[in-house]
């Protein structure tokens, strides 16, 4: 391999256990991320991607199976995660949600308030920063998400939907935010969507999900030159091939998940 | 010309304005009614017992009430009774309080906690602390601490079962941002279960104001001397009802001072809700 391995799952097996009756949620996923990798994974609803994901963010626990996340610097935390729509926290103010992994690590004043200063001003929040989530719209309530995460300098980041809830607008324009503040940071990235123009004009690679029992049936290469923007998605011929050939995908497998 | 009065006609900025000054009268005439509601009921009880429509003995007329809450103040009796029941209330409200959101935090926080505790609160919640006045006496003798003590146990019952609720009902995704970005379980106590626990805290801290002034009256009419309870209850038994009246209306404005403050205080420790 050309590339370092960052995120290493082997054999990933989660079983959810009500009396008497089990659902396998993820069954033997298997897959390597190379560090600095934008990978999406996708799958139809309830294929277990959100649950692979909370695995990785260590709230959930693994049935069988494990997985590394390599520990690149020291006293870096390993993962960060940008939450769907509601995951920032209403009682506290921009800021001090921006600043929230920083001050969790008790990492000195100043540095906790260059860091922060440094992301409200490249997600444009800078103004708002004394602002509680309350008098903020959707898409600035996921920009200080975003910035949270990135703000926290981890290893890896864990993103579950985080623009699910926008309005196409804000979605195309939250999406190059993301992809210009990740190309000056070239963190590894796992993101999780529905939209398959979202997965690909993110992502390096994209990881095709099953149904019931969630498992990583194909994966498909982008390898469109960066920086991207949505109009190269929807006017490049090698993308529309793939756009085509996902959105099969993701109707076999709600077929198949019908019967 | 009639051009020109149909484009004047169908002015949409025009026609906008009216209807907020539609929406405008509309305001001012519920604001209106607000305020003249108590004013109407106090006139018509001014007018019914002065014509002796109904028993002034009952009833004395509101200007009566006046003219014996100012008496009242000019010989200083009125001010010795306030003081001593705020003082039973506020002591009693903090002895009740402050145990409450303690224990109530535990219960939220850790659960072998709260499914010890439930059941003996969810057990003595429903009896009534004056029912306990008798043996509260006995325990704590007839000074003001067996009154701090029953108003205590009054306010501590909504309080603790609020601030539970409250630590319990935090959304889970908070839970799992701290988690995930590592809280230690100080730093998840004051970040995240205090905060989020607050506005339901503070509603139970509401209700337990309320629950005070009911008691305090209550608890005062058994075995005291002083307070305003004692006034209403020693006023009653002479039939000075002018007296009892100033005890009833000074134990109305309390409450409603009351729950002015604690909205106030809500506001101000709650910005973000």
């Amino acid at each position: 391999m050309r590339e370092q391995t960052k995120i290493s799952i082997r054999n990933l097996t989660k079983v959810f256990y009500k009396k008497n009756s089990s659902v396998t949620a993820l069954d033997q996923v298997s897959v390597d991320i190379s560090e600095g990798e934008f990978v999406c994974l996708v799958g139809p609803s309830g294929c277990g991607k959100t649950t692979l994901l909370r695995i990785l963010a260590g709230l959930e626990t693994t049935s069988a199976g494990d997985f590394e996340i390599k520990q690149g610097k020291e006293d870096r935390p390993l993962q960060s995660m940008v939450f769907q729509e509601r995951g920032i926290i209403p009682w506290l103010t921009v800021e001090d949600n921006v600043a929230f992994g920083l001050k969790m690590r008790h990492l000195p004043k100043n540095v906790v308030k260059e860091r922060t200063d440094y992301y409200l001003k490249k997600v444009g929040l800078e103004k708002f920063s004394k602002l509680y989530p309350k008098e903020l719209s959707g898409g600035m309530k996921q920009r200080v998400s975003i910035a949270r995460a990135f703000a926290n300098d981890s290893e890896i980041l864990l993103m579950d939907e985080p623009f699910a809830a926008l309005d196409e607008q804000n979605k195309f324009i939250l999406q190059e935010e993301l992809l210009s503040i990740w190309e000056e940071t070239k963190k590894t990235v796992l993101f999780i969507t529905h939209s398959i123009d979202e997965a690909l004009l993110l992502s390096d690679r994209i990881l095709l999900m099953s149904a019931q029992p969630g498992k990583i049936i194909k994966e498909i290469k982008n390898d469109l030159p960066r920086p991207r923007n949505i109009e190269q998605i929807r006017a490049n011929q090698q993308t529309a091939e793939s756009f085509i050939e996902i959105l099969k995908h993701l109707h076999e497998e709600v077929q198949k998940s019908r019967k | 010309m009639r051009e020109e009065k149909q484009a004047k006609h169908h002015n949409p900025v025009e026609i906008e304005q009216q209807e907020w000054k539609k929406r405008r009268l509309n305001d001012r005439l519920k604001q209106t009614l607000t305020i003249a509601s108590p004013i109407f009921l106090l006139c018509l009880w001014e007018f019914l017992s002065q014509t002796d429509l109904i028993d002034v003995r009952f009833f004395p007329p509101p200007t009566e009430i006046l003219r014996t809450f100012y008496n009242m103040i000019v010989s200083g009796e009125l001010f010795h009774h306030i003081w001593i029941s705020l003082y039973r209330i506020f002591a009693g409200f903090l002895l009740g309080a402050i145990p409450g959101i303690v224990i109530g935090l535990l219960m939220g926080l850790y659960s072998p906690v709260r499914h010890f505790i439930s059941p003996i609160v969810m057990a003595l919640m429903p009896i009534p602390t004056l029912a306990l006045l008798p043996i509260i006496i006995i325990l704590f003798g007839i000074g003001d601490f067996s009154k701090i003590v029953t108003i205590a146990g009054s306010v501590f019952f909504p309080v603790v079962i609020n601030t539970t609720a409250g630590v319990v009902n935090i959304d889970s995704i908070y839970l799992d941002v701290a988690k995930n970005y590592g809280a230690n379980s100080k730093d998840f106590f004051f970040k995240i279960a205090l905060p989020g626990s607050l506005p339901v805290m503070m509603e139970g801290i509401q209700m337990g104001q309320a629950i005070a002034l009911l008691t305090i009256v209550a608890a005062e009419m058994m075995g005291a001397t002083s307070g305003i309870g004692y006034l209403i209850w020693t006023s009653y038994k002479a039939f000075l009802l002018k007296e009892m009246f100033v005890g009833l209306i000074l134990i109305s404005f309390f409450g409603y001072l009351f729950s002015l403050v604690l909205r106030f205080l809500q506001k101000k420790i709650l910005p973000w809700r």
